[in-house]
């Protein structure tokens, strides 16, 4: 329970970042953290209390797996979400970089032109 | 005052959601599919790592869908920053005595170790993503200590196609012998927790690991290409 309430804190601090900071860069690192708590949430629902690592290398594992070890599919989900999250956070870096070429401020109260 | 709206509208959805995550399970077994995985993996596949498993084998389409994905990210993060009108406008010195001298000893043991991450992906915790991420960690560490190490960036985008079309073959290789894309019964499996075992998945976790590799490492040097060398 104690990873549930973890991750949704971290997922409010990354959407505070988000709504209130107005720096770029701190959106974006709010965006990672939003990223994290999410990643940590979706792990903690494959936990099962004393169960090892879904990781087959002594022959006693090999019997009857599924009483040992955590579920391991939520692992490969994350895996997935973290090598995306990666890609993400580097396409907003370099926005951010082009953004900041054409302006030479970080503010996003600056960026007036999308605003309706 | 806008910052009190946003505490009161995070508090109010806090509040939903840990309503919400109190109703889920913690700690005990809610197994779905993945009980076919854990209980009938080692049988099908031989790959000691049941992520591994999961990632490369039962849901490799995903994965695939993930590789291009993070191709689509690097293309359009190299179309952007040659855009940019930052080109050579920020300026880019030399590492000191102490970085050259980490960096030299350890760029090459930072790629076997990639390579030794990536080739027993099936064996222990690690596999291609990672391994690739720990390759273009060594190429940044060269990149930010010495201003003479280009990356040939041609041979990083072949090695990249390569390997990406090594995936996709690989799945049809499956489909046409196989029965279905990605089948894992092309190749012999060999015995459990021998590096050559599990049939295509150390081959699927290379491709993919020289893949993520070269990407990151040309993502890198895009990025370490709009600087100024300073003398």
């Amino acid at each position: 329970m104690a990873f549930f309430i973890a991750s949704i804190i971290l997922i409010l601090v990354g959407l505070y970042a988000v709504l209130v900071k107005k720096n770029i860069m701190k959106i974006v690192i709010g965006l990672s953290i939003m990223d994290t708590g999410v990643n940590i949430l979706i792990i903690s629902l494959g936990f099962i209390r004393g169960r090892t690592a879904p990781i087959i290398n002594t022959r006693d594992l090999l019997v009857n797996t599924s009483s040992k070890v955590v579920d391991p599919l939520p692992q490969a989900l994350v895996l997935t979400a973290i090598v995306i999250g990666v890609a993400v956070t580097a396409a907003a870096l370099s926005i951010v970089m082009l953004m900041y070429s054409r302006k030479k401020t970080l503010e996003i109260d600056e960026y007036k032109e999308l605003k309706w | 005052m806008r910052k009190w709206v946003a505490i009161v509208f995070l508090a109010f959805l806090g509040f939903f959601m840990v309503k919400i995550v109190a109703t889920f399970p913690f700690g005990e077994e809610n197994w779905g599919v993945a009980k076919h995985y854990v209980d009938r993996g080692i049988e099908e596949n031989r790959g000691s790592n049941l992520v591994t498993s999961i990632v490369v084998n039962y849901r490799g389409f995903d994965t695939l869908g993930e590789v291009t994905v993070l191709f689509l990210a690097a293309t359009a993060l190299a179309f952007l920053l040659s855009t940019c009108r930052c080109q050579k406008k920020y300026n880019r010195i030399e590492g000191s005595l102490i970085l050259k001298t980490a960096a030299d000893t350890l760029f090459p043991l930072l790629i076997l170790f990639g390579a030794y991450i990536f080739i027993h992906g099936h064996l222990t915790p690690g596999g291609g993503f990672q391994g690739g991420t720990v390759i273009a960690s060594a190429v940044m560490l060269m990149l930010l200590s010495r201003l003479s190490f280009h990356p040939n960036h041609r041979a990083l985008s072949v090695t990249e196609g390569l390997a990406g079309m090594a995936f996709v073959l690989i799945g049809l290789a499956g489909l046409i012998w196989g029965g279905s894309f990605l089948a894992n019964n092309i190749l012999p499996l060999g015995q459990w927790n021998r590096l050559f075992s599990a049939g295509v998945i150390p081959l699927i976790y290379i491709a993919v690991g020289l893949k993520v590799g070269s990407e990151l490492s040309g993502l890198i040097t895009d990025m370490i290409a709009t600087t100024k060398e300073e003398k």
